[in-house]
């Protein structure tokens, strides 16, 4: 017996465009529906972090590292919105479509592999929060902040940021076996993460062995960037919190690949 | 010039830890056939269609899905593949037209073609009044419906059904039936899992029954009844101990038996003349079939 003939081209490429376009059309579309209830929790949890450190400590302290202290929170809070708006996304979003939805079951029956899967997710995720990360920069406008020509670069700064906080959720989810494992990240990784950026007091505050650590914190290195998009810029120095950002989604991207690709293909 | 095959498997094995799943199968789909995997839950029939898309990948054995080798070509093969799964997956809080628009987008249907595309697996699911409703307001047959037309969108070579009609009741599985039977007619090629004998009987041209991951028998169902259980069959009902001395005596006569829970199945009773015992004829089915072979109750 012959095997049917196949046509000429017999193995696709990696990363497909037509791949990724699927999979963020099938998010585009369903964002469609849930944009409001999504919009509503990515903008007003961390304008109520900006309001309430921000009037609340601001009556205390006025000044900090040499900014009014609302417009230090207000640039800092930046970071917090990325990261609610794509590590959460990133762990809970992934692991229903796995496990409940099992959309995921669905799409890799068609020619997409588990790689363009997770890139295609991770780009829509780090897109919303390049978007939902400007909300605590906007609301700080209206109460009193200077614009400036640097802010322009924030949504850059809050996708790049966001594409390894999305990657580094996927990653999660593609290793925790139950809902009840997202506990222990939040607690142990996300929290302390998100308290020691330099969002609400800055790490020059803190021991020196603490400022070293803070300075691996990506949350950090993404206030640093929005704050000096604001205020001014410190040249290469913030090209390499760039890079460190960059390098940071690069290897957050390539785990969460390996760690969905065992979860997804047995 | 032989016949062109859609799906070859040979010796394939799949283990997870200490189960081995699927064990040493071979299977054929020619193009233009309907093939039915016949077997009970847990025979490996899931496993075998998770392999035929690369979402398991086979410890031995060689695939080929529409001359493409897997797992290495497997994208390329999926392109052409349409598969319903047996869990729905849809999106339920898109309308049906946006499900059919996500999967023509993810089959890489061109931006000309695709409204057309949508129209058709509309009409096919006989959905073009509904195409505006949210798939949580569906009931489970347009569900099923969608689930199939879904699969069919970008008009694939061959189309992997797994578990059709599982879980519904006998009314809209019907109506499935009908769609795929219009399917068939079309020429598609179909690979379709089961563990309903009868739709294995009204729609696969070929059955393979399947037992603990390997195949135990093939061919036409006519052929598999007439080859193993023979025309017809004498079914008789009795107390327990009535039914233990049936299955002896026609032991005795040389006739093979099977217990169906209430009664006693004696098999290819059409051979054997003179045998006399009280008790109904009726055609010899794929069931027996598939116990004599398997030992295994299948519904």
């Amino acid at each position: 017996m012959a095997v049917s003939t196949a046509p000429r081209e017999r193995r696709l490429g990696r990363l497909e465009r037509p791949a990724l376009t699927g999979v963020l059309v099938r998010e585009v579309v369903n964002f469609s529906s849930y944009w409001r209830s999504s919009t509503f929790s990515s903008t007003v949890e961390p304008t109520i972090y900006l309001l309430a450190f921000g009037f609340g400590f601001g009556s205390l302290v006025s000044r900090i590292g040499g900014y009014d202290y609302l417009e230090f929170v207000a640039t800092g809070t930046v970071a917090t919105a990325v990261l609610f708006s794509s590590a959460f996304p990133g762990m809970f979003g992934t692991f229903v479509k796995y496990k409940f939805q099992r959309t995921y079951d669905a799409i890799l029956a068609a020619p997409v592999d588990t790689e363009e899967l997770v890139t295609a997710e991770a780009l829509w995720i780090a897109t919303r929060a390049g978007v939902y990360g400007c909300v605590p920069l906007l609301v700080a406008l209206f109460f009193g902040l200077d614009p400036a020509w640097g802010m322009l670069a924030v949504p850059f700064i809050a996708w790049i940021s966001g594409l390894g906080w999305a990657c580094f959720g996927i990653m999660i989810a593609g290793y925790a076996s139950s809902f009840e494992n997202f506990n222990y990240i939040v607690s142990a990784v996300l929290t302390p993460l998100f308290l020691v950026a330099g969002t609400f007091f800055p790490l020059s505050q803190l021991p020196e062995w603490a400022q070293v650590l803070g300075n691996l914190n990506p949350l950090h290195q993404c206030v640093e960037l929005v704050r000096h998009a604001a205020f001014g810029w410190e040249g290469w120095t913030d090209l390499a919190r760039v890079a460190f950002l960059a390098a940071f989604a690069l290897v957050m991207w390539r785990i969460a690949i390996h760690a969905m690709t065992r979860k997804l293909i047995d | 010039m032989g016949v062109e095959l859609a799906i070859r498997l040979r010796g394939v094995v799949k283990r997870y830890g200490p189960i081995t799943a699927v064990n040493g199968l071979d299977l054929d789909v020619p193009m233009g056939t309907c093939v039915g995997l016949l077997g009970p839950n847990g025979a490996g029939k899931s496993t075998t269609m998770r392999l035929l898309t690369a979402q398991s990948i086979a410890d031995e054995g060689e695939l080929e899905v529409l001359g493409f080798h897997l797992p290495e070509e497997s994208k390329a093969a999926r392109a052409e593949c349409g598969v319903a799964p047996q869990l729905d997956n849809l999106d339920v809080t898109l309308t049906v037209e946006q499900n059919l628009l996500v999967f023509a987008h993810l089959y890489r249907i061109g931006r000309g073609e695709r409204r057309e595309a949508i129209e058709r697996a509309l009409v096919m699911a006989k959905l073009v009044d509904r195409r505006d409703s949210r798939v949580d307001k569906l009931s489970g047959g347009m569900r099923r419906r969608l689930l199939i037309a879904r699969a069919l969108v970008h008009r694939p070579r061959l189309v992997l059904l797994d578990e059709p009609t599982v879980g519904l009741d006998p009314q809209v599985r019907q109506e499935l039936w009908a769609l795929i039977d219009a399917l068939r007619s079309e020429g598609a090629t179909i690979l379709m899992s089961t563990h309903y004998i009868e739709e294995a009987q009204r729609l696969a041209d070929t059955v393979l029954i399947m037992s603990h991951g390997s195949a135990v028998a093939a061919g036409p169902p006519t052929e598999l009844v007439a080859e193993h259980a023979g025309r017809e069959a004498l079914e008789v009902y009795g107390p327990p101990a009535r039914l233990a001395e049936v299955e002896a005596e026609a032991g005795a006569a040389g006739l093979r038996t099977r217990r169906t829970g209430t009664s006693v199945a004696i098999l290819g009773v059409d051979g054997a003349n003179g045998y006399a015992v009280e008790g109904e004829r009726r055609p010899a089915n794929l069931e027996d079939v598939f116990v004599l072979l398997t030992g295994e109750e299948i519904v």
